[in-house]
């Protein structure tokens, strides 16, 4: 019963974690500038460690290989947001300017405003 | 049952993986170039962890362990020899 239980939860966070990877990725693809593409690069890095590791944990029970599993999950929430931060520190320090509206506005409009 | 679930999260990951591929090698600046790369790599730990409880290898953890650790050395390492051109750089003399 607790198996069946346990096996249910670790199936729903492992699909889950895999939506939430496949959507991270369509955003990288589809976003327009380095900042936004960052944004998702760092929802699909953080979440989707989270939820997956989470499902193999329910699934290794207490053992060696789920504490290795923690230590994981413990070293990809440390490391990926400060790898995120440290990417977008340097683009703006090499000068890379976010897409904002008025740009859109005025690259699809005659004259630009400001 | 579980067996065919981990499958589907390993196909979803690969297909994290094409994504962040292209994106490494479609990217205009070399910032988004490392975005891809990033995903790439930790996506990779995850495969390695989601192989290891699918084929029953244990021991293949270990690697997934030290991949984590070198994907981020590796990125702090490349934004550093982008930033200055030298990996031997002290960083002082220029403050952002």
């Amino acid at each position: 019963m607790t198996e069946g239980i346990l096996d249910v939860a670790s199936a729903l966070m492992l699909l889950g974690g895999g939506t939430f990877a496949v959507i991270g990725g369509l955003g990288l693809v589809r976003f327009p500038d380095i900042y936004t593409r960052l944004h998702a690069g760092g929802i699909t890095d953080t979440l989707a460690p989270l939820l997956i590791i989470g499902g193999l944990l329910l699934q290794s029970g207490i053992s060696v290989l789920s504490f290795k599993l923690l230590l994981i999950l413990l070293f990809l929430l440390f490391t990926t947001p400060t790898a995120s931060h440290a990417t977008a520190r340097a683009a703006i320090a090499a000068g890379l300017k976010p897409v904002t509206h008025e740009d859109s506005a005025a690259s699809g409009g005659p004259s630009s405003s400001t | 049952m579980m067996e065919a679930v981990i499958l589907a999260t390993i196909l979803a990951i690969f297909a994290t993986m094409a994504f962040g591929v292209w994106r490494a090698i479609q990217g205009p600046s070399v910032y988004d170039t490392i975005v891809g790369v990033n995903v790439v790599g930790t996506k990779t730990v995850l495969l390695i962890a989601l192989i290891t409880h699918f084929t029953g290898h244990a021991d293949l953890i270990d690697v997934a362990l030290v991949y984590a650790l070198i994907n981020f050395i590796a990125v702090v390492a490349i934004l550093k020899l982008v930033r200055r051109g030298d990996l031997a750089a002290s960083g002082e003399g220029s403050h952002d």
